[in-house]
């Protein structure tokens, strides 16, 4: 099923089985982070290296249960934290893989601060953001990627917060690499994170995660129009981007007139209303037009932008790395 | 400068003033009130001043520019040379060697040779007006200081923390992470640590507090030695890293430089305020290991024991320094490293048998482990864990346990604590009891106490959690036990609770060093008090 990079010989063939862990998951049934724990076991054996070296730092939150379930050595600290002491325990062994596991909240409210200087410090982690746009450990509280208008047990009359992009907050950081996939796609998930893990300096991938319980449907634009299997390969060398568009063409001026009604502050249980499908592509796709110097990075995959990304054209979906 | 300063000098002290810079000019900058006729009052024509001190009316101004006539400095370069002037005459006062001063101009002013000429000429000056003036009815001679023979060095506080540090990573062979943020008055350690790249030591500057103690816990999960340094407002910041530290048995040290509080408070004066946020400042029961330098240059052997306590028994250890041993300096004997306490370092390798807490017998402490190490793969957290395999547990009676462990693992760092020095008769009426930058001024009213005859001792703290475990037989052999602090009653409050003695504070919170003569006469207070 996967193969193993690195010296021949040296290291042990692994299988996802090795990387689980003797503990009960506990996370509620239905949650999307089954499904991400399993991709990231999946993805470990391609890493070709061998087990011990592999440290997961988590913060709070049902993110952050994650390390618990790794049979690597881990760490579950405090809330938002998590990237402060990966940079001490690169700093001590730079030698080590280190994940940070995150969340919406743990990462972008107590959090962000930290998470800032680690991508802008480049440090050698790869950063898993699981963003479901709540707070579900404390039992659902609205969080910073929370819809403007959110009805949640702490804003019953409606957040009057403009929610965060994690993904443009990385780039603002000036992460290296950024990239996007969703708990509904193992496949896609997999191959993510294995591009991810191969970034030298710190990558940032933000997965869309569904709480069920708490949040349940909020990406739902994405499962109507969620990638059927991995990103397909980019064209790599010459640092320009690819362009392969095989989109429906998509009425611009009609997603726009959805997005005033999303956003509008008297709006209630979002997640319920029919959001504006902002993109059918599945595929590789850049801006035609847009000169390289805008963004000096090779496409690798794919993502789907929303609203609530307002920097970036609501028809591209992007995966950017930047060469280190 | 005498509106602010004069209550310093005790009744009968040596005043010289530079009637020179007592023009109206000055006075009125100075603020001194003004007479009928609008005229600022001079306070050298106050007759109660000559009463009260020896006072000595000296032309310091005209004197240093006479001796300068016919050097080419303008009149600006001129005056400022009257320091030395006033340097000299004190010199004579207490019949110093002007050599090393003479050898400090020489150096300092190397590439200017006129103000060489100058300082000397003024220097000599001084002195000699000393000599020749009959103004002074009296002066000084001052003994030899008792030293151990050996190299000595000027050393100040948060540089001898520093190398403590440095001469621990050399002896433990592991490499000491130190994130720190900068914070007045602990940024010089940041600061040292950063120049000594060669040595075994990695510098950190976070992005904050508390991005400072997480990082260097992470270092510590690592294998490495995690250490973070701030004053008082960023102890509070990191007192849930803290926490983690205590819960996940990590080794982490951490130096609290206080400072004048509460919040931002007096960042450049000096206090010892912190004790309690030290013992205490974490939820719940949290309690780490808590030590004290006495000296600028014992701050070295406090760092170093730092470091050597925090790895024996995997614990969080708290140094509380303060503003005044941190820049303030002395003579500082350099040790023969190899006389240092061993350290002793074993990472876990077994695979046999091994459990992420599993106690040592001895200490209490839990295994280190390398990550990267094969076979012994497991999870830490902040979470409760059942005792031994260190998976995650709210069983309430292992909660209990573990609560009562790691208060016990603490308490056993007590068998670490040589016997108490105490400086004086072991029984007798007043003992004085002190920690911190208080020695120094407790040691000196104590003995000159005892000159007195009076039964006074005193004994200093280096440990105050745990006590040392002699110490509450020690405060029994007294009548009274005085606790002077700068701060509102820290120590005493910890001496009356632990050992049920009716110990007595002597407190000033002023951002400055107690003086030996404030503490003198708090013991004559307590030694008349009825008991």
């Amino acid at each position: 099923m996967s193969t193993v990079t690195g010296v021949p010989g040296a290291t042990p063939k692994y299988t996802k089985k090795d990387f689980e862990s003797d503990q009960d998951v506990r996370w509620c049934p239905g949650c999307g982070d089954y499904a991400i724990l399993s991709a990231v076991q999946k993805s470990m054996p391609d890493l070709g290296i061998p087990k011990e070296d592999i440290v997961f730092i988590s913060g709070i939150g049902c993110s952050s249960r994650f390390p618990y379930y790794m049979n690597t050595y881990g760490f579950h600290t405090i809330h938002g934290r998590a990237p402060a002491l990966a940079t001490g325990l690169k700093l001590a062994r730079p030698e080590l893989k280190v994940f940070v596991v995150t969340g919406d909240g743990d990462g972008l409210s107590i959090g962000g601060n930290h998470l800032l200087h680690v991508l802008r410090r480049n440090v050698d982690v790869t950063i898993l953001l699981f963003n479901n746009r709540i707070y579900g450990l404390t039992k659902g509280q609205y969080s910073p990627t929370s819809e403007l208008g959110k009805v949640t047990k702490s804003t019953p009359m409606g957040s009057a917060d403009r929610p965060l992009s994690p993904c443009v907050f990385a780039l603002a950081a000036g992460a290296t690499y950024v990239a996007r996939t969703v708990d509904r796609s193992i496949a896609h998930m997999e191959e993510t994170l294995k591009r991810a893990s191969r970034h030298k300096g710190a990558a940032f991938v933000e997965i869309l995660q569904n709480c069920n319980v708490y949040n349940d449907l909020a990406w739902n634009v994405l499962y109507a129009t969620r990638p059927t299997g991995p990103p397909p390969p980019c064209s790599p060398s010459s640092g320009r981007p690819s362009i392969r568009s095989r989109s429906a063409p998509c009425s611009a001026r009609k997603a726009r007139r959805r997005t005033r009604e999303f956003s509008s502050s008297r709006s209630r249980r979002p997640s319920r209303i029919a959001a504006p499908v902002t993109s059918r592509s599945s595929c590789c796709q850049v801006r035609p037009g847009r000169s390289d110097s805008a963004l000096p990075a090779r496409i690798t995959g794919f993502i789907v932008t929303e609203s609530i990304l307002p920097a970036l054209p609501r028809r591209a979906g992007l995966v950017f790395s930047w060469p280190t | 400068m005498i509106i602010s300063h004069l209550g310093d000098l005790k009744t009968g002290g040596i005043l010289i003033v530079n009637t020179a810079a007592f023009d109206q000019r000055n006075l009125e900058k100075a603020g001194y009130p003004k007479d009928e006729k609008g005229l600022p009052k001079n306070p050298l024509t106050d007759p109660g001043l000559a009463e009260k001190y020896r006072l000595y009316q000296v032309d310091i101004g005209a004197m240093t520019k006479k001796s300068l006539e016919d050097l080419p400095l303008n009149a600006k370069e001129k005056e400022r040379c009257k320091n030395f002037f006033a340097l000299g005459l004190v010199s004579w006062i207490y019949t110093r060697p002007l050599d090393p001063t003479l050898d400090a101009i020489k150096k300092r002013f190397a590439k200017n040779p006129t103000f060489v000429e100058a300082n000397i000429r003024v220097l000599k000056a001084g002195h000699a007006f000393g000599e020749t003036a009959e103004m002074f009815s009296e002066h000084y001679g001052i003994e030899p200081a008792e030293m151990a023979p050996g190299l000595y060095r000027s050393m100040t506080g948060n540089r001898a923390l520093a190398w403590g540090l440095l001469a621990a990573a050399e002896r433990t062979n592991i490499p000491i992470v130190f994130g720190a943020y900068p914070i007045t008055p602990a940024s010089s350690i940041l600061e040292e640590l950063a120049l000594h790249k060669r040595w075994r030591v990695r510098t950190f500057q976070a992005e904050d507090e508390i991005a400072a103690v997480t990082s260097a816990i992470g270092a510590s999960f690592g294998g490495a030695l995690g250490v973070t340094a701030s004053s008082g407002p960023g102890i509070a910041l990191k007192g849930e890293g803290i926490g983690l530290a205590v819960m996940a048995e990590l080794p982490l040290v951490v130096f609290d430089i206080q400072r004048g509080g509460p919040s931002t408070g007096l960042p450049t004066k000096t206090e010892q305020a912190d004790l309690m946020q030290a013992l205490y400042g974490r939820n719940s029961e949290s309690p780490i290991v808590v030590i004290a330098p006495c000296t600028p240059g014992d701050c070295f052997y406090i760092a170093y024991e730092a470091v050597r306590i925090a790895i024996k028994y995997m614990v969080p250890v708290m140094v509380l320094s303060d503003g005044y041993l941190a820049n303030g300096s002395e003579p500082w004997l350099i040790p023969d490293v190899k006389t240092l306490p061993d350290i002793d370092v074993a990472f876990r390798s077994e695979k046999e048998g091994f459990a992420p807490y599993l106690r040592d017998p001895a200490t209490l402490a839990r295994p280190w482990v390398r990550p990267g190490t094969p076979g012994l793969e497991h999870r830490i957290g902040g979470i409760e864990k059942q005792d031994g395999t260190g998976n995650i547990s709210y069983e309430p009676d292992n909660h209990d346990h573990m609560v009562r462990t790691r208060a016990e693992k603490v308490r056993r760092v007590a068998q670490e604590i040589p016997a108490t020095v105490v400086n004086g008769p072991e029984s007798g009426d007043v003992l004085v009891v002190g920690w911190g930058g208080t020695y120094g001024a407790i040691t000196a009213a104590v003995e000159e106490a005892q000159m007195e005859g009076k039964a006074v001792a005193s004994a200093h703290i280096r440990h105050l959690n745990p006590l040392p475990p002699d110490l509450g037989q020690i405060l029994r052999q007294y009548r009274r036990v005085l606790v002077p602090e700068i701060n509102s009653g820290q120590l005493v409050r910890v001496l009356r609770a632990e050992y049920l003695v009716d110990a007595v504070g002597f407190n000033r919170v002023r951002g400055m060093p107690l003086a030996s003569q404030e503490i003198l006469e708090a013991i004559h207070q307590l030694l008349e008090a009825k008991s």
